[in-house]
C-alpha cells in the first residue's frame, strides 16, 4: 500500500523536471539528410529520370513492396514504366537506397505519411519522383557506364578510350 | 573409373574426361569461361586454373589448366590452393579491366557467368587505372542485341555459331587486346541458331532483343518446365512470365532431347502468346457479324444445348493441342465422330509412319541419339526448315567419325581445338536426297537433288544394295546405281546409322526410309529410323485415332450432323478456302475452341478461350513418341482455361458425366480408354506429389514485388491462385530446386539455379555428372517401341519421274519462319518470314521468261495463285516448288499443275 504512494508521489515529482516530450507538429525535431522516411525517385544533374528499371532496390526489398516494369525510351534509355511501392508494407530499412547503383532510390526526412485508408499508402512513379537530384548532386549512371544513349556515344564514358577500329591493321 | 583426389578429398572421375569436367561434376566449384560442356575445352581463358602435384610428397605442385589436363588415375590437385587462387583473382581482374560498368542496364545481370565467376574468384575492385576499351556494336537482327563493351573474349560465340551450328556469318575480327566478334557488317544473322548465342556467351554481349523489349530480371520470372509447341521435336523449354506478359524462353537442358540448345524458332516464336489476337472471353455470334462477351457459365450452358438432346455432333482435333484436349474432344463427340483435322495424305503419312515404327525393328532415335549417329541418310526432307534442332543433331553426327579417328590417334576428345585441326574437312558419311538444294547440303558426302519418285526410288536402291530381299527399282540410271551402292556401303560400314525422313512430301519417300532401316536391321545392323512430323502433338494425335479431315468434309456432304466443334485448329491452314466454307454450311452450330483468333473461329458461333502452352497443362507426344508434360507457367486474365477443362464441363453440362477435376483425371480415363497411350501417365508426377511436405515453387526465392504487384487494384493482397494439375505452386514460397541432389524429379524443375550459379550455366548442378543425363532420368516417356520381328518390305516401287510437258509437279517448301502456324503469329519472328513465291528450276524459269521476282500462275487444285518467281538451285526441272506460309492459300501437295505467265493463263 504504502509503495504505491511512494510511486504517485515519485510521479508527480516529475511534473516539475525539465521537459523531454517535444510538442509535436507545433515543435519540430531536426532530421538528419540521412534519416529513413518516405522514399522518392531522383533525377540526374541534367534533369533526366535516374532509375533504370534494374530491378535491384525491387530484389533488396525485404517485404517485397517494391514493383516496376522496364521500358525503353527511343534515345536507348531504360525506364520504369511504371513504378510501385506499398508504404503499407515498407519497413524503411533502406536496403533499397543501399541496392540502387544510380542513387535513384532515396530515403527523405520525411515520416508525415499517415493516411486514413491503407489504399492511400500504395504511391505510383507520379507520387514518388521528384524534380532534383535528392542528397546526391553530381552522380549521372550514364556517364560512367558503357552503354551508349543519345547525346553519349561510345567511348564518351567516364575512363573510356575511343572506339577500336576493327579494321585497323597496326600491330 | 579413375580416382582424383580433390584437395585431399579421394573421389571417382569419369574415364576420358579433363579436369575441370571431373571437378564440376563432382559438385565442386571452379571457375571457368572457354570450356561449354557441348563445345568442351579450348583453354582460352586461363580460368580454370587448379595445382597439381606429383604425389603424396609433392608439396609445391605446379599450377595447370584444369579443362586442358585430362584425369590420369590417382591424380592429386587442389583447386583451394593458395597460389591457384591468386592466379584465378588475376585472370578475372585483367579480364575485367575494360568491363563497362553496366550491370544495371545489362540484360545478362541476375544471370551472368561472368558475374558469378567473379564472385567465385573472388576480385572486387577495379585496380587498373588506365583508360577502357571500347567498340562500337552492330544491329544484328530482331533476336539478338550486340554490346561488344563487355566480351571477355572467350570464344564461345564462334565456336557455337561456326563449328557447332555450321554458321558463317559470325566471325573474330581485329588482333591482341581488340578482337572483336561479330559480322563483317551490320544485318541479321543467318544461322537459325543464332538465339543460342544468348546462353552460349557467358556475357551481356548477346541477349535477347524480344526480352530486351519487356525486361525482367531471371530472379523476377515466373517458370515452368514446358515443351516447345514449334515443330515435331518437343524441344524442352523453360518460359519465363511477369506480369501476365510471357516475357521469353529460354534452353531446359534434357539429356535425351534437344541438350544445350533450341532453334530461333521455338526461342522467339512465344510472343504469339501476348498477341492481341487472342480470345480472352467467351464469345457468342449469334448472327455473321455480331458478336458479344458472354460469361463463362452462360457459354457453357449455350454449348451444352448445342451438344445435348439427340443432336449429332462432329469434332475435329488438333496436332498442336495437348493429348488430353484430344482426348476429351473425342469423349464428347464418341470415337466414331472424332476427325483428326488432318487432309487425307498427311492423316495417313502420319498413320504409316506409327505402324513403320511399330511394327519393324528400327528404333526412332531421341534428339540425343541423333548426334551420336555415325552415318547419316536423309531422305526427302529439308531438315534445317521442318525440325531444325534435329539439323543441328545431325551436323553433329557428321563430325562423329573424323571425331572418332582422331580420338584414336590420341587427342583427347574434349581438346576442342585439336580436334578440329585434326579432322579438317573431312566429310563422313552423311548424304542427302532432297527434292531441292538444303542447308545440310554442305556437310553432306553426297548430294542428291530430285523429284519425290526418284528420291524414293534411291531409297529402294540402297535397301536392294544392303538385302537383296528388298525389292530394286526397275531402270535405273548407272550414275544412280553407283551412288545407292555407295551409300549402302558407308550404311554397312557404321555402328549407328540413322535414316532420316518425314511425312512432308510422299508415301513412296516414307517406305523407301522404312526399307532402308528395315535392310539395315535384316544384315544385323541397329538402325534408327527418324521420322520428322510437322507439328508438336501430330505423333500424339495420329496414336489417338480417328479419321482424316477430308473424310470429315465427306461425312459432313452426307447430312445429318448438327454440331461441329473444332479444337485449336485453323481448318482454313489444312484445306482450301472453298471447302472449308462448304462444310461450315453443313452444320447448325459451330463450336470453336482455341487460344488466337483464326478464320475458323471467326465463322464459329461460340468461341472459348483454350490455353496457350504457358497458360495450361497437357502433354504432347513428339515424332521420338516421347511424351512430355507441359505446366501452366502462369494463371491468365479472363476466362482463358485448357480445351479439356472447358469440354469437360461442358460434358458435365449436358449430363454426360462429371468434369475431370484435375489432369490426372483425364490421363486415368485416357489410360483406360485409349491403351497406346496408357504410359502418357507417366511423363511426369502427378499432382499429389510433395517436396519436404511442399509443392515446388514457379517462382525464384529472390522474386521481387510480391506485396506491390496486385497493390495498385487493390492493396489487400489476393492469395495465389491454386494448381489443380500439379505439384508446383504460383509464388515463391514452396520447395526450391537448389541442385546437387536438393531438387524434385527432373520433370518439375522450373528453372535451373544453384547457390553461386545464377546463369544457364547452373544445369551442371543438376545433371548426373558434367555432360550427363538430368539426375532421376531425363523426363518424357516413350510411347512408341519397336517390334522384335521384321515385316515385309514396302514392295510397291514407284517408276522414274518423267516431266511432263506444260505441266508442273507442285511440291511444297517449309521455312522455319512462317510455316509453322504459331510462330507466324510472333512480331519478331514476323519480318524474317519469307515472302510468299513460286519456286520454278532456273531453267524451266529461263524458258518461262520469267527472272526472279516476276510475277508467275500457277493452277492446281482448282486454286489460282499469282506469285513471284523464285529460282531454287537444286530443283529438277518439271518441278515447281510452293511454300508452306501465310497468305499462299492451301493445296493439296505434291500436285501436278501447271505454271505460266500471268498474260498467257489468262489467255
Ligand atoms: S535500384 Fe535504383 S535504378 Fe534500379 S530499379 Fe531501383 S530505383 Fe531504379
Ligand atoms: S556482362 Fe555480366 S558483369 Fe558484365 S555488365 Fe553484363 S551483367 Fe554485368
Ligand atoms: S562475345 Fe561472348 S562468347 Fe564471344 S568471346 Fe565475347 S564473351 Fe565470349
Ligand atoms: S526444333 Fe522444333 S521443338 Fe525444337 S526449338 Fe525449334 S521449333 Fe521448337
Ligand atoms: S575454362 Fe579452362 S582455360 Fe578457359
Amino acid at each position: 500500500m504504502l509503495s504505491l504512494f511512494k510511486t504517485a508521489w515519485g510521479v508527480f515529482l516529475r511534473a516539475f523536471e525539465k521537459r523531454v516530450t517535444v510538442s509535436y507538429p507545433e515543435e519540430r525535431p531536426y532530421l538528419a539528410p540521412r534519416f529513413r522516411g518516405r522514399i522518392i525517385l531522383s533525377r540526374d544533374p541534367d534533369g533526366g529520370e535516374r532509375c533504370v528499371a534494374c530491378y535491384l532496390c525491387a530484389a533488396a526489398c525485404p517485404v517485397d513492396c517494391i514493383a516496376l516494369d522496364a521500358a525503353e525510351t527511343e534515345d536507348g534509355r531504360r525506364y520504369p514504366s511504371f513504378f510501385r511501392i506499398n508504404f503499407s508494407r515498407c519497413i524503411f530499412c533502406g536496403y533499397c537506397e543501399e541496392a540502387c547503383p544510380t542513387y535513384a532510390i532515396q530515403l527523405t526526412p520525411d515520416f508525415e505519411m499517415s493516411e486514413y485508408a491503407r489504399q492511400s499508402l500504395v504511391y505510383e512513379k507520379e507520387d514518388l519522383l521528384i524534380s532534383g537530384t535528392g542528397k546526391y548532386p553530381d552522380y549521372n549512371f550514364y556517364r560512367v557506364a558503357g552503354l551508349a544513349i543519345k547525346g553519349k556515344d561510345k567511348g564518351e564514358a567516364e575512363n573510356e578510350t575511343p572506339p577500336v577500329d576493327i579494321r585497323g591493321l597496326m600491330p | 573409373m579413375p580416382k582424383i583426389y580433390v584437395d585431399g578429398k579421394e573421389c571417382e572421375a569419369a574415364e576420358g574426361q579433363n579436369l575441370l569436367e571431373a571437378c564440376l561434376g563432382l559438385g565442386f566449384d571452379l571457375p571457368y569461361f572457354c570450356w561449354h560442356p557441348a563445345m568442351r575445352s579450348v583453354g582460352a581463358c586461363r580460368q580454370c586454373a587448379v595445382k597439381e602435384f606429383k604425389d603424396e610428397n609433392d608439396a609445391r605442385g605446379r599450377i595447370v589448366m584444369a579443362c586442358m589436363t585430362p584425369v590420369t588415375e590417382g591424380a592429386r590437385i587442389s583447386i583451394d590452393d593458395p597460389e591457384a587462387r591468386a592466379f584465378r583473382a588475376g585472370v578475372i581482374e585483367w579480364l575485367m579491366a575494360s568491363h563497362p560498368h553496366d550491370c544495371p542496364v545489362c540484360d545478362e545481370g541476375g544471370e551472368c557467368h561472368l558475374q558469378d565467376m567473379t564472385v567465385m574468384a573472388g576480385h572486387v575492385y577495379r585496380r587498373h587505372r588506365f583508360g577502357k576499351r571500347t567498340y562500337r556494336n552492330q544491329d544484328l537482327g530482331p533476336f539478338v542485341n550486340h554490346e561488344m563493351n563487355r566480351c571477355i573474349q572467350c570464344y564461345r560465340c564462334v565456336r557455337f555459331y561456326c563449328d557447332y551450328a555450321g554458321g558463317r556469318d559470325l566471325s573474330v575480327f581485329a588482333s591482341r587486346d581488340s578482337v572483336y566478334f561479330g559480322r563483317s557488317e551490320d544485318g541479321t544473322l543467318e544461322s537459325e541458331f543464332s538465339g543460342n548465342l544468348v546462353e552460349v556467351c557467358p556475357t551481356g554481349v548477346f541477349t535477347d532483343k524480344t526480352l530486351k523489349k519487356h525486361y525482367t530480371r531471371k530472379w523476377d520470372l515466373q517458370a515452368a518446365p514446358s515443351i516447345c509447341v514449334h515443330c515435331g521435336l518437343g524441344c524442352n523449354t523453360t518460359p519465363g512470365e511477369r506480369y501476365g506478359r510471357l516475357r521469353r524462353i529460354r534452353n531446359r537442358y534434357n539429356g535425351s532431347v534437344n541438350g544445350y540448345f533450341l532453334c530461333d524458332r521455338g526461342r522467339f516464336g512465344y510472343e504469339f502468346v501476348n498477341g492481341d489476337k487472342r480470345i480472352r472471353r467467351p464469345v457468342l455470334r449469334e448472327r455473321p457479324g455480331e458478336e458479344e462477351q458472354i460469361d463463362a457459365g452462360e457459354a457453357i450452358r449455350r454449348a451444352s444445348l448445342m451438344l445435348g438432346d439427340g443432336k449429332r455432333v462432329m469434332a475435329i482435333g488438333s496436332p498442336r493441342a495437348s493429348l488430353e484436349s484430344n482426348f476429351a474432344l473425342r469423349e464428347l463427340a464418341g470415337p466414331e465422330n472424332f476427325f483428326s483435322g488432318l487432309p487425307d495424305n498427311e492423316h495417313k503419312l502420319l498413320r504409316l509412319v506409327l505402324d513403320i515404327l511399330k511394327g519393324g525393328p528400327a528404333r526412332s532415335p531421341s534428339l540425343s541419339e541423333v548426334g551420336r549417329a555415325d552415318a547419316v541418310l536423309i531422305l526427302g526432307e529439308d531438315v534445317t526448315n521442318t525440325a531444325p534442332v534435329e539439323a543441328l543433331m545431325l551436323r553433329q553426327a557428321a563430325r562423329k567419325r573424323p571425331v572418332e579417328k582422331a580420338v584414336s590417334r590420341k587427342i583427347p576428345e574434349w581438346d576442342a581445338s585439336a580436334i578440329k585441326t585434326a579432322i579438317q574437312n573431312e566429310k563422313e558419311p552423311f548424304h542427302v536426297a532432297a527434292p531441292f538444294a538444303t542447308k545440310l547440303d554442305e556437310a553432306a558426302k553426297a548430294v542428291y537433288h530430285a523429284p519425290p519418285e526418284d528420291i524414293a526410288r534411291l531409297g529402294n536402291a540402297i535397301a536392294h544394295e544392303l538385302d537383296r530381299d528388298a525389292p530394286s527399282p526397275e531402270g535405273l540410271e548407272g550414275r544412280i546405281a553407283q551412288l545407292a551402292k555407295d551409300i549402302a556401303e558407308d550404311l554397312k560400314d557404321a555402328k549407328s546409322p540413322i535414316i532420316v525422313s518425314g511425312v512432308s512430301l510422299s508415301e513412296a519417300v516414307v517406305k523407301a526410309a522404312a526399307n532402308v532401316a528395315w535392310a539395315l536391321e535384316a544384315i544385323g545392323k541397329k538402325a534408327a529410323l527418324s521420322y520428322i512430323v510437322p507439328e508438336c502433338n501430330s505423333t500424339g494425335l495420329a496414336l489417338m485415332g480417328g479419321k482424316s479431315l477430308d473424310d470429315a468434309l465427306k461425312a459432313a456432304a452426307h447430312g445429318g450432323f448438327d454440331t461441329l466443334v473444332i479444337l485449336e485448329n485453323d481448318l482454313f491452314t489444312r484445306a482450301g478456302k472453298e471447302e472449308v466454307e462448304v462444310f461450315f454450311e453443313c452444320f447448325e452450330n459451330i463450336i470453336a475452341i482455341d487460344h488466337t483468333a483464326t478464320r475458323t473461329t471467326s465463322a464459329a458461333g461460340l468461341v472459348f478461350p483454350a490455353a496457350a502452352f504457358a497458360e495450361g497443362t497437357g502433354t504432347l507426344v513428339n515424332s521420338e513418341g516421347r511424351a512430355q508434360r507441359f505446366f501452366k507457367v502462369f494463371d491468365p486474365e479472363g476466362d482463358i482455361a485448357e480445351g479439356w477443362r472447358w469440354l469437360g464441363r461442358i460434358m458435365e453440362e449436358s449430363g454426360a458425366g462429371t468434369a475431370w477435376s484435375n489432369i490426372d483425371e483425364v490421363l486415368e480415363s485416357m489410360a483406360s480408354e485409349v491403351p497406346e497411350l496408357q504410359e502418357a501417365i507417366d511423363a511426369a508426377p502427378s499432382a499429389g506429389l510433395r517436396m519436404a511436405g511442399q509443392k515446388v515453387a514457379r517462382a525464384p526465392q529472390r522474386f521481387s514485388g510480391r506485396t506491390a504487384i496486385h497493390a495498385g487494384r487493390s492493396v489487400i493482397e489476393p492469395r495465389p491462385p491454386e494448381d489443380p494439375d500439379s505439384p508446383l505452386s504460383f509464388s515463391m514460397e514452396g520447395f526450391q530446386p537448389k541442385g546437387l541432389g536438393k531438387e524434385p524429379p527432373p520433370e518439375l524443375i522450373p528453372q535451373f539455379w544453384s547457390p553461386g550459379w545464377n546463369s544457364p550455366q547452373a544445369v551442371i548442378r543438376f545433371q548426373d555428372g558434367t555432360n550427363g543425363g538430368l539426375r532421376g532420368n531425363d523426363p518424357g516417356v516413350r510411347l512408341i517401341n519397336p517390334a522384335e520381328a521384321m515385316p515385309g518390305y514396302f514392295r510397291e516401287v514407284p517408276g522414274p519421274f518423267r516431266p511432263r510437258k506444260g505441266e508442273w509437279l507442285v511440291i511444297p517448301v517449309y521455312h522455319i519462319f512462317g510455316s509453322e502456324e504459331l510462330n507466324a503469329l510472333s512480331p519478331p519472328v514476323a519480318g524474317l518470314i519469307p515472302r510468299p513465291y513460286i519456286g520454278l528450276n532456273p531453267e524451266d524459269a529461263v524458258k518461262l521468261e520469267a527472272p526472279p521476282g516476276e510475277e508467275v500462275a500457277l493452277k492446281a487444285g482448282g486454286l489460282h495463285l499469282k506469285l513471284p518467281a523464285r529460282h531454287m538451285p537444286g530443283l529438277p526441272e518439271g518441278v515447281a516448288a510452293l511454300p508452306v506460309l501465310p497468305g499462299v492459300e492451301r493445296l493439296r501437295l505434291p500436285q501436278w499443275g501447271v505454271v505460266a505467265r500471268p498474260k498467257e493463263s489468262a489467255a
